[in-house]
């Protein structure tokens, strides 16, 4: 989507964005050569139809989180959310696990992430991986 | 007045750009996944998720690293039929890990995130929502391919709902069609709707690995498997009787040709 300023024959460039929160969408544009500004405006139809497309009027600020629209638009009742936050893997670790037999990879995964996640570790490195091996007897592993 | 085209500056939103980097994140989460395998049917209620579910646990306990994405986000059944009822998933930073079902299958699904009995529902205007919906499940389908770290897989199962709109999402999605597994009943019915099914497959340019032919021996009489196979050139895998053993779904992981691909195209 572009905008024109037919008077200057200039095409405008994106200058603000607003959500009032009622559902609608405020996006400004500005003609760099004369000044005039003009608001886009949609209304909670339009804004959502934009939503459920997974974009951002005006660019992408940040990076996409994951599930970001599941999160932000399925209506989850009385279950906040489908998903836990769990600790990293270092890039050190995932080397590690990598080398772990496929067929019981995920299981072991698990193991280790599960133990961060009850001892509130945010990142699994190989030095938790062996600290979690010996507190679990899981030697090979 | 000038148009579109005749405007050089870059659109400032990006929305191509950004379309283009939700694909490529796709296409970059499953470059591990050997093969992906879409279990469709035209008619609904012959048992998809049962056999996509039995399916993969089969290909499992073979040996196969196998991850099933539950499709129909409407109606999700996987989660309960691999072990997983009430389960949820774990987010590390931007990717999602899988729940790990029986036989170590990986699982991700709408179920995780609506309560028991509830339905798949939107926040947004009541009004005119088809308007919007459907391109709300199309994001949903998009994320749970592009976010999740399935890791390595020899096969990525997709269990599809009945119909064909969320084939041609995934088609979409992915940039290259998935090669099709048909399940249907006897009936005549069936096979009338699987036909269609199997024909705008087709048409799409996805690979047809062959039929499995569900609920046989009982009241369903008819032959619609062997009619498809015939039509289509495509084989009958299996068989399944209503109260199929293990073996069964063994054999019929053993006759599943390689599924060749699609790896998703990068924009």
């Amino acid at each position: 989507m572009k905008f024109l300023c037919v008077e200057c024959d200039q095409q405008m460039a994106f200058a603000e964005r607003q959500l009032p929160g009622d559902g609608t969408l405020a996006a400004t544009f500005k003609c760099p050569k004369c000044g005039r500004v003009v608001a886009m405006l949609t209304n909670p139809m339009e804004t959502q139809l934009v939503s459920s497309l997974g974009v951002e009027i005006g660019g992408r600020t940040v990076p996409a989180e994951a599930f970001e629209m599941v999160r932000a638009n399925v209506m989850t009742a009385g279950r906040r959310d489908g998903l836990t936050a769990g600790p990293t893997w270092s890039a050190d670790a995932q080397e590690r696990l990598g080398r772990v037999p496929s067929f019981v990879r995920g299981m072991v995964k698990k193991i280790y992430a599960d133990y961060a996640r009850e001892r509130g570790i945010a990142e699994i490195t190989p030095a938790i991986m062996d600290t979690a091996r010996t507190e679990l007897g899981l030697e090979g592993m | 007045m000038r148009t579109y085209h005749q405007l050089t500056d870059p659109d400032r939103s990006g929305l191509a750009a950004q379309i283009g980097a939700q694909r490529q994140r796709v296409a970059e989460r499953l470059a591990g996944v050997g093969g992906i395998l879409a279990v469709m049917s035209g008619k609904g209620g012959v048992g998809k998720s049962y056999v996509t579910a039995n399916l993969g646990r089969a290909l499992a306990r073979s040996g196969k690293a196998v991850g099933v994405l539950d499709a129909d986000l409407n109606g999700p059944t996987i989660p309960g039929l691999l072990g997983l009822s009430g389960s949820r998933l774990t987010a590390h930073g931007a990717a999602v890990e899988p729940a790990l079902g029986a036989d170590g299958v990986r699982c991700v699904s709408m179920a995780h995130f609506l309560d028991d009995g509830a339905p798949l529902a939107f926040t947004g205007p009541t009004a005119e929502s088809f308007v919007w919906r459907g391109a709300m499940e199309a994001s949903a389908l998009r994320e749970f391919l592009g976010d999740v770290e399935w890791g390595r897989l020899d096969l990525l199962l997709l269990d599809l709902p009945p119909g064909m709109q969320r084939y041609i999402e995934l088609c979409d999605i992915l940039g290259k069609p998935p090669a099709v597994l048909t399940v249907t009943i006897p009936t005549p019915e069936s096979r009338d709707a699987v036909r269609r099914a199997m024909r705008a497959a087709v048409d799409h340019g996805s690979e047809l690995l062959g039929i499995v032919e569900n609920m046989v021996g009982g009241e369903l009489k008819g032959s619609a498997a062997a009619d498809l196979a015939l039509e289509f050139r495509t084989p009958v895998l299996a068989r399944i009787p209503w109260h199929p053993s293990p073996d069964v779904w063994s054999e019929l992981a053993s006759r599943l040709p390689e599924a060749r691909g699609p790896r998703p195209q990068a924009p």
